[in-house]
């Protein structure tokens, strides 16, 4: 018989909902993006996508059930994303999935957001452990390794903004339009990269991340060479900066490769989809033949619910189960879900 | 009629469930808690309690506010989520208009309200007459000083229902004088059992469309909005 999960996901401006076969097959995928209504104000305004996740949500499930062909009935588990995120519009998904599960009687799993993201690529491609992952995206930039499902380690972090963050940040003082990450990629391929912005390496044997630093200079940069009266080419600073990012980026994630001895690297997140991220790693990764090099398709790297229910059939066939006061929480470390998984196995 | 209603809509957390028109369970928590969290064990309590299974149910009533935007929001999915999979109808009720029905005597008006922070509260103008409360006024967030005018021009007694009113006491009993009644504290609670009748009776709302009552727009958005208009 097949495993048919449920998964939801509300972290942040899109409600999602999904149902996946055996732990690896989409069976219907659908997101409702909020990215036209915070486009007014030029970044995701919480209450704002709080309220919209309750006017999109049975919506969105309806349109997920339709697809799939299926009812509650074929349903085995019902997975959702408990944190990390806002917690008003995580606390939308986590009441709506305790109410599905508790109208049916069916089995309850809260999945870490992140984990999602990793086992997004697990919908095309199944994981050979160790492997590593590098999660890119507005609100994370992590090394985490995976010995095998469900154990998830952090090596690498960063200590002060996440990748995407500086992303966000340089595009609106280049005064680009929101959401300026894929501004920006598209911007730097037009550009030249002739800027010399700092690559923040840390100590020798850390794989800890820094964007602020870079994110300043960028900035005094522009403010600089106002004063002196010349411009600068934005697709010239575009490049720079998007050089430095891709950088670091790869040559940590190298580095922690050859270090674990991993059989796989996998790229996740919404900044997985940068172009010059992808084409970077995959120059690097290219002569090591043991190392295979991963990401998911697009649609599969930006938030979506498939991924939540490919974690979610991993926590839920180890046994793991939400009892029904599950709460949405913000600020949910990876190893203290990962610990806990263990614990309640 | 099997019903559930849920109001997590304020600092009270209520859940009844009742049959025919009459409840057989009700809980009420009124403690500075997560909803998030005491909800679906509340809900699991009373359905217990009464040996109803979720497919027995025909409707879900639940209060959509005003009051806090997080608690309304978790009674709303958690309201639309059960209505939409258990395929029953789903009526929202005014959080102060549930309140109103807490009063006994005729022929007066009710001013329910919830504090809404710097003066303003929310509250709406209810009139209770041959056993029927009715809106008058309809619900908004307003300054309590020229709700109290306005209340003032009736020249009728008024009973104010708030878990609020030590707050806002003194200034109520300055403008209105006698004319304002306060209900012993037990009649400030709203009461869930109370709400499930309500919803026996009133039309069922659109699944889909159905949105908390927040009466006030997103900071953001008003700025927005008013940028708009400046630019023509
Ligand atoms: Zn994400």
């Amino acid at each position: 018989m097949s495993e048919y999960i449920l998964g939801i996901e509300t972290s942040c401006d899109e409600t999602a909902a999904a149902i996946i076969k055996d732990g690896r097959e989409i069976v219907s995928n659908v997101v409702a993006s909020q990215i036209e209504s915070h486009k007014r104000f030029g970044g995701v305004v919480p209450e704002i996508a709080s309220r919209h996740h309750v006017e999109q949500i049975t919506v969105v499930l309806e349109e997920t059930f339709e697809k799939a062909g299926l009812t509650m009935k074929d349903i085995d588990a019902v997975t959702v994303t408990e944190g990390p995120g806002l917690v008003g519009a995580l606390l939308v998904g986590v009441n709506a999935a305790k109410s599905l599960a508790y109208a049916h009687q069916k089995p309850l799993v809260g999945v870490h957001h992140i984990a999602g993201h990793i086992y997004a690529n697990r919908l095309e491609k199944d994981f050979e452990f160790p492997l590593l992952a590098l999660v890119v995206s507005g609100g994370h930039t992590e090394l985490i390794l995976m010995k095998k499902h469900g154990d998830f380690e952090i090596i690498g972090e960063t200590r002060d903004d996440a990748a995407g963050e500086a992303y966000d940040k340089v595009a609106r003082t280049l005064q680009l339009p929101y959401p300026g990450g894929p501004k920006m990629d598209q911007l730097a391929h037009q550009g030249e990269s002739n800027i010399d912005f700092p690559r923040a390496w840390l100590e020798e044997d850390s794989f800890d991340f820094s964007f602020s630093g870079l994110k300043s200079s960028v900035i005094n940069t522009l403010h600089n060479a106002k004063q002196k009266g010349e411009t600068l080419k934005q697709e010239d600073v575009a490049a720079s900066f998007q050089d430095s990012v891709v950088e670091v980026l790869t040559e940590k994630a190298y580095k922690a490769a050859k270090q674990y001895g991993v059989n796989q690297v996998i790229v996740a997140g919404g900044v997985a989809a940068n172009k010059g991220l992808r084409t970077a790693m995959q120059s690097k990764f290219q002569q090591e033949e043991s190392v295979e090099l991963l990401f998911p398709s697009l649609p599969l790297c930006t938030d979506n619910a498939a991924m939540i229910a490919a974690a979610g059939s991993v926590a839920f066939q180890q046994g793991h189960r939400a009892q029904w006061d599950l709460n949405a929480n913000p600020s949910l470390s990876l190893e203290r879900y990962a610990k806990r998984s263990k614990l309640e196995r | 009629m099997n019903v559930l209603a849920i109001d997590t809509s304020n600092q009270v957390l209520g859940v009844a469930v009742s049959k025919d028109g009459e409840v057989k369970s009700e809980y009420t928590a009124n403690m500075k808690r997560n909803h998030s969290v005491g909800l679906m064990p509340a809900i699991d309590h009373v359905m217990q309690e009464t040996e109803t299974t979720p497919d027995q149910l025909d409707r879900i009533v639940v209060a959509k506010g005003p009051g806090s935007y997080t608690g309304v929001r978790i009674g709303l999915s958690t309201a639309k989520t059960m209505a939409w999979t258990l395929n029953i109808p789903i009526v929202a009720i005014s959080s102060l208009e549930l309140l109103a029905h807490n009063v006994r005597q005729q022929n007066v008006l009710i001013s329910p309200f919830f504090d809404a922070r710097r003066g303003l509260v929310y509250t709406g103008l209810y009139e209770s007459n041959y056993d029927r409360i009715h809106v008058k006024k309809e619900d908004q967030n307003i300054l309590m000083e020229q709700w109290l005018d306005e209340l003032q021009s009736y020249q009728k007694p008024v009973i104010f229902l708030s878990q609020d009113i030590k707050q806002h006491q003194s200034l109520i009993k300055d403008k209105l004088a006698k004319a304002a009644i306060f209900p012993p504290a037990i009649d400030h609670l709203p009461r869930a059992g109370q709400l499930a009748l309500l919803g026996e009776q009133h039309n069922e709302d659109n699944l889909h469309e159905l949105t908390p009552n927040y009466i006030r727009v997103v900071e953001a958005e008003a700025k927005w909005l008013k940028e708009q208009e400046q630019n023509g």
